[in-house]
């Protein structure tokens, strides 16, 4: 089952005049149309204008799509009757930590979901403390956001929307603008979830290193998806992501170079420092055989 | 701890307000009793015109100090941010009274032994104010605070006053106030950087030479409201109906004495104001 | 031409609950020409470092000197120093306040008091570096991208002709095309324009690939201060104190241990690729 369908989806942003009249209109998703699994760690990567906010907001249901379709669950998020249940589905996670918290205690701020849904307290409370064990943040529930870094921040503005049991998070740059230790916790908050809780996760990053882990990765350029595949695949091909400017981890790019160079024979894209050990230490064995004979 | 911060930050060290976290027997109060309770006692200040009205309302207020477990020290500090306004009043009242027994007089000057009687009784009456007040805040978090509100003023509802989102728009601003002041902060400092002066000059200059900090912190304040709209919407945030409580208010034992601690506050000022003088 | 920093102290808050020693005892010398990385996790007191160095803070106790003369002297011009010492502060397009980018630009001169034509000379030519020509120069901030936003921003702090530029993680938030036009301008502000740069990152790649200097500060102190290649050598000790290497240091490092016997000192793609060259050649492995 998809928990994510997009069928030739297109969003444009309409400016118009004082009078009512069209100025301008950009389109920012243009004929887009993807599937996500249920249980899949989803990578969208691209440029700043390249549709992928625009796309993540509609995921949420707070945009609607100019024209085509999504589904979430199976639901389409034109129907207006069904838009609380697709928020509840498909969570939202934003890039600034702070303008998404509202309470003033951390546990509080991780039940204002499920107090919109009208969950009884009891059941609250259980939420509360499972979603706040999830993300490691238990021992911070009685303290101020405003006293906290930006990625426990960020991971509090993730059980918050754990705390309304979506079956999939989307998370539009959450990393942003966090230092590369916030950066890092997010991360791994995130992979735990999905492995161990199984919900689906839609990360929305221009980390590459970020990806690395993702099942797949879909990277969006002008409103148009353009690569799509495993971050190997997606990685293989060095020359392409140059040429859309997204930066490589250094292992890949060296990996790359050697290859170029005639230093290094491997037919997988390497995404870390291991990878690329394992690979040198088997091309210095065949090289030293073949230099043998 | 979040950013780091450098620099002198006197805006921080404003506390009237913000919450202490503590345990007391006051932290542990329903808040709609403190709002009550700091209500009536504000009430009572405007009653007295006796000396020993003053003494009673004093004690009452160090017993609650006690019983907060809130040190003395910070709560002093508290009132530093407003001797401003108290020496304003005072000196308006020590300078323009008019009384019986004038000390002094020149031009629309005039000193009277009534007026710095008044002036006195007044600067009282404002510490006592700002004292119990800042008291209040500091036991409750501004999320009961508001609970309490939403709760006590609920009645409003028929009169389609909207209740519950006055009292979630009091809520975000106390959660924004402090992040709004760390970003003044930060601009200031990134103006001065760029030689802007914000010490020197006349008011009017000085005004003028708010708008390089004022301007970006609006347009800041406007994006963040309109990021929170979408979170909050995002959480499925519909306004107060259906809604449930993570944390109902509940009257517990202890609310029951502290209504009835009020009250006997009430009614022993009534006996002193009516009876004994 | 230098700053120079003698025991500086940095205390905070003092006598509160929150008061904190944001930087203890510092002792460096800025020479002019010199293109500096300062990098540090968040709260390792770099940014106290950056606003102390143009003035905007004093120094709890120490002395600062620039070009020999100490800028806590009554006498000294501070508002001098805060055109000499540029800072750029972490995402500083939120501090664009004007109607028009030119105007916005032309703030820090005008507040130099310089003449008129002076003030527009400087702001075209901040902005004309930047990279954002004259179509936009009557745009409102609204209407440029963030990069331009950005960049725009920087220019406002370029029109006051520093001879040092301080930028507090000038590529924070940008996508990596914004970041490497950031980083690129800052190069050839180094390189053409001749300014002292002190660039302050949490990105050790950049650090390695930009800079020729690193300070390292850890709780307030220095922990390392010298080339990349030297600083980078430490990579366990910085991964102690919450910060590491660039990736390809740690794979020069693990070859090694591997029984390559290539140099473990490279710190950018291009210096790895060399050294397992130079070890290829050597080893006669290569096809």
């Amino acid at each position: 089952m998809d928990i994510v369908k997009t069928k030739e989806l297109v969003y444009e942003y309409i400016r118009k005049r004082e009078d009512g009249s069209i100025e301008a209109v950009k389109r920012a998703v243009d004929d887009v149309n993807i599937t996500v699994k249920k249980g899949d760690f989803v990578a969208i990567l691209g440029h700043n204008g390249s549709g992928k906010s625009t796309l993540a907001k509609q995921l949420n249901a707070i945009l609607v799509p100019t024209e085509g379709t999504i589904w979430i669950d199976g639901k389409d998020t034109k129907d207006e009757s069904l838009i609380w249940d697709i928020r509840q589905t498909a969570g939202m996670v934003f890039q600034n930590p702070d303008n998404q918290i509202i309470a003033n205690v951390v546990e509080e701020d991780v039940g204002f979901g499920p107090e919109n849904l009208g969950i009884p307290t009891e059941e609250i409370w259980k939420r509360v403390d499972e979603s706040l064990k999830a993300v490691g943040m238990t021992e911070y529930r009685y303290h101020s956001p405003n006293r906290l870094s930006g990625g426990q921040k960020q991971r509090i503005a993730i059980a918050g929307i754990l705390a309304m049991k979506p079956s999939c998070i989307v998370l539009d740059e959450p990393t942003a603008m966090l230092d590369p230790n916030g950066r890092k916790e997010v991360l791994q908050a995130l992979l735990d979830l999905n492995r161990k809780e199984k919900i689906t996760i839609i990360l929305i990053t221009h980390y590459m290193e970020e990806v690395i882990h993702a099942d797949s990765v879909i990277i969006m350029d002008k409103g148009k998806v353009v690569m799509e595949g495993t971050p190997g695949q997606i990685f293989q091909q060095v020359e392409k992501l140059q040429e859309l400017r997204l930066s490589v981890p250094q292992v890949t790019e060296l990996a790359y170079r050697l290859e170029k160079g005639g230093l290094l024979i491997n037919n997988k894209a390497i995404l870390s420092v291991d990878e690329l050990i394992e690979e040198l230490i088997k091309w210095k064995k065949t090289s030293q055989c073949v230099n043998r004979k | 701890m979040g950013k780091e911060r450098g620099g002198d930050i006197i805006i921080r060290d404003i506390t009237i307000g913000q919450y202490y976290p503590a345990k007391s027997v006051l932290h542990s109060l329903d808040p709609r009793v403190k709002l009550a309770g700091t209500f009536l006692y504000i009430i009572s200040l405007f009653i007295f015109e006796s000396l020993s009205g003053y003494v009673l309302a004093g004690l009452i207020l160090l017993l609650t100090i006690k019983a907060s477990h809130v040190p003395f020290s910070y709560i002093v500090k508290g009132l530093k941010s407003v001797v401003f306004v108290m020496m304003f009043a005072v000196f308006f009242n020590v300078f323009f009274s008019h009384g019986q027994h004038q000390l002094v007089k020149y031009g629309v000057i005039s000193i009277t032994v009534e007026g710095i009687e008044l002036a006195c009784f007044m600067a009282i009456r404002l510490v006592y104010l700002i004292l119990g007040s800042s008291l209040m805040t500091f036991t409750t978090t501004p999320n009961q605070l508001t609970d309490g509100l939403e709760k006590a003023l609920a009645p409003l509802n028929r009169l389609k006053i909207p209740v519950h989102e006055i009292a979630m728009m009091m809520s975000i601003a106390l959660r924004f106030i402090p992040i709004l002041l760390e970003e003044a902060d930060k601009i200031m400092k990134a103006q001065s950087a760029r030689g802007a002066d914000f010490e020197t000059g006349n008011l009017m200059t000085r005004a003028k030479r708010l708008v390089p900090l004022l301007v970006p912190l609006f347009i800041s304040a406007f994006r963040r409201a309109n990021d929170l709209a979408m979170a909050m919407e995002a959480r499925c945030y519909r306004g107060g109906e259906g809604r449930t409580k993570m944390k109902p208010l509940k009257y517990k034992r202890l609310d029951y004495v502290g209504y009835s601690l009020v009250a006997s506050y009430l009614g022993i000022v009534f006996v002193i104001e009516n009876y004994i003088i | 031409m230098s700053i120079r920093l003698e025991h500086v102290n940095y205390v905070y808050s003092s006598g509160t609950a929150y008061e904190k020693h944001a930087v203890k005892d510092l002792n460096i010398t800025i020479e002019s020409g010199e293109f500096i990385g300062i990098i540090g996790h968040t709260g390792s007191g770099k940014s106290t470092l950056t606003q102390l160095l143009n003035g905007l803070i004093k120094a709890t106790d120490g002395h600062i000197y620039y070009n020999d003369k100490s800028i806590y002297d009554k006498k000294f011009d501070m508002r001098q120093l805060r055109g000499q010492v540029g800072l750029v502060f972490q995402y500083p397009e939120h501090q664009l306040f004007e109607t028009s980018i030119i105007r916005d630009v032309s703030f820090g001169p005008a507040n130099m008091g310089l003449a008129k034509d002076e003030i527009e000379k400087r702001a075209k030519m901040a902005l004309m570096q930047v990279g954002i020509g004259e179509d936009l120069f009557e745009a409102s901030p609204f209407e440029l991208s963030g990069g331009q936003r950005r960049r725009a921003a920087i220019a406002g702090v370029l029109a006051m002709e520093p001879s040092y530029l301080i930028l507090d993680e000038p590529t924070a938030g940008l996508d990596p095309k914004g970041r490497e036009e950031i980083l690129e301008l800052i190069r050839w502000l180094h390189e053409t324009r001749h300014i002292t740069v002190l660039l302050v990152s949490h990105s050790m790649e950049d650090v390695a690939e930009y800079v020729n200097r690193i300070i390292v500060m850890n709780h307030g102190q220095i922990a390392f201060d010298g080339v990349p290649k030297e600083v980078f050598k430490n990579y366990r000790e910085l991964e102690k104190i919450g910060l590491a290497a660039p990736q390809v240091t740690y794979v020069m490092n693990q070859l090694k241990d591997n029984g390559f016997q290539v140099e473990t000192d490279a710190v950018t793609v291009e210096e790895a690729y060399e050294a397992i060259k130079v070890w290829a050649r050597k080893e006669g492995v290569i096809l």
